[in-house]
């Protein structure tokens, strides 16, 4: 088996460049290019032998500071009083100051977690029914629907005839929800095997919802879903 | 209402609450048009909590005023609540909050401009803590999902509001070499 480690000595290529700078104690608006460009080369060279899985953007970066050493290198075409007024390291050296602030600012951020972290509140209580107070969207539906898609799929092969009507599906879930306001959105689904038969079920469900019959609500965003009744009334109009 | 009583229904209501009540949030429950005495009261509370020296003190995070434990006892608390003490937040976390916390309402393509990296993982993290939440749509070609921060990441950071944490101009680098 391919065996990776994911690279978290650095946060990013732009931490590393950060880094070499830092290291070399250069100045940001003055970098020697071709040093750095060399001694960059050479840790994306040693992040290879060791089989560290590092991102494409580290190449992103590799690429800029290439670019911007052939810009220096070569003579320019354009007139060179525009020339003279533009350094090619402009660009990067004001992207890594901006960068270095964030990264002082995410640092004051962690002083303060860190002494937040030892004062306790109130915690919050257990959810109750009028914390589920989000719509679930048509993708959080399909988020859950995917992971009971997934716990069928090693269930036993069958050749059964089903019953695999949306009609009767819906009437179904009507049923499951007589005398309740909610149901949990995975009871409606339980005792069914077969991906055909999880399938039909889902598109009851999101007829259901389109109709206006039942709401599929959440207490806090990716929670888990709670499929609602509608009030008598409205289903009469409809 | 003589300042007492009000001082002695909002320490019920912080003492209570789960989050931070805010003043109008406080004034509304208690009847009273008038906020001043209700942020008088507050903060003559916070004063006691803070003479009696007990194990309690009156925060004033995240717009609103919370009884919180004092720091110094939290190793106490950690072992009745351990789950609390366990989560903390990744350096790529940190770093993409800073950039919401100063740049918001931001889209992850601008976050991503600042960082180098790809930062959906750590936004959908984000939006799970509830320390950042969607605030809209820009509007550009795709109406890319703008973020925010949350009254959550201000607790969860003891902020009192968003001007608590230092500008960008006073944020010196650390100086290199």
């Amino acid at each position: 088996m391919d065996y990776r480690v994911r690279l978290e000595v650095f946060e990013g290529p732009l931490d590393s460049l950060l880094h070499l700078i830092k290291k070399n104690e250069l100045d940001i608006f003055n970098i020697p290019i071709a040093q750095i460009t060399a001694d960059y080369l050479n840790y994306i060279k040693l992040f290879r032998r060791l089989n560290l899985d590092f991102a494409g953007e580290f190449l992103v970066i590799a690429s800029t500071l290439i670019h911007i050493k052939s810009r220096m290198l070569l003579p320019s075409i354009e007139t060179p009083e525009e020339e003279e007024l533009e350094d090619p390291r402009a660009e990067l050296a004001a992207k890594l100051m901006e960068y270095q602030k964030f990264k002082e600012a995410a640092n004051i951020l962690k002083e303060r977690e860190t002494i937040q972290r030892d004062i306790y509140g109130r915690l919050p209580m257990i959810p109750q029914d009028e914390d589920y107070t989000i719509e679930a969207s048509l993708f959080d539906l399909l988020d859950a629907f995917q992971k009971l898609v997934l716990r069928a799929e090693k269930e036993v092969r069958e050749i059964i005839q089903e019953d695999l009507r949306v009609e009767d599906r819906i009437s179904e879930i009507l049923n499951l929800l007589e005398n309740k306001r909610f149901i949990n959105f995975e009871t409606i689904f339980s005792g069914q095997r077969t991906k055909r038969l999880l399938i039909v079920t889902f598109l009851a469900l999101l007829e259901l919802i389109r109709l206006r019959m039942v709401f599929a609500r959440q207490a806090k965003p990716f929670g888990d879903i709670r499929i609602y009744r509608a009030k008598q009334e409205l289903v009469a109009q409809g | 209402m003589e300042i007492k009583e009000l001082k002695d229904i909002i320490e019920c209501l912080l003492f209570f609450s789960d989050k931070p009540l805010g003043i109008d949030k406080l004034a509304k429950i208690i009847e009273i048009n008038n906020c001043d005495q209700v942020e008088e009261a507050v903060e003559e509370l916070k004063k006691e909590y803070e003479m009696r020296n007990s194990g309690l003190q009156v925060l004033n995070i995240a717009q609103g005023y919370q009884i919180c434990t004092r720091s110094e006892f939290s190793s106490w608390v950690g072992k009745l609540y351990k789950s609390q003490t366990t989560f903390k937040l990744s350096l790529p976390a940190l770093e993409t909050l800073s950039i919401i916390a100063y740049k918001q309402p931001i889209t992850r393509g601008e976050i991503e401009k600042i960082r180098g990296v790809d930062a959906s993982c750590v936004l959908r993290t984000l939006l799970e803590k509830r320390l950042i939440r969607i605030s809209g749509r820009k509007k550009v070609p795709g109406r890319p999902i703008l973020y925010g921060t949350t009254q959550e990441f201000l607790r969860y950071f003891g902020l009192r509001d968003l001007s608590e944490i230092p500008s960008l101009e006073e944020i010196k680098p650390p100086v290199s070499g």
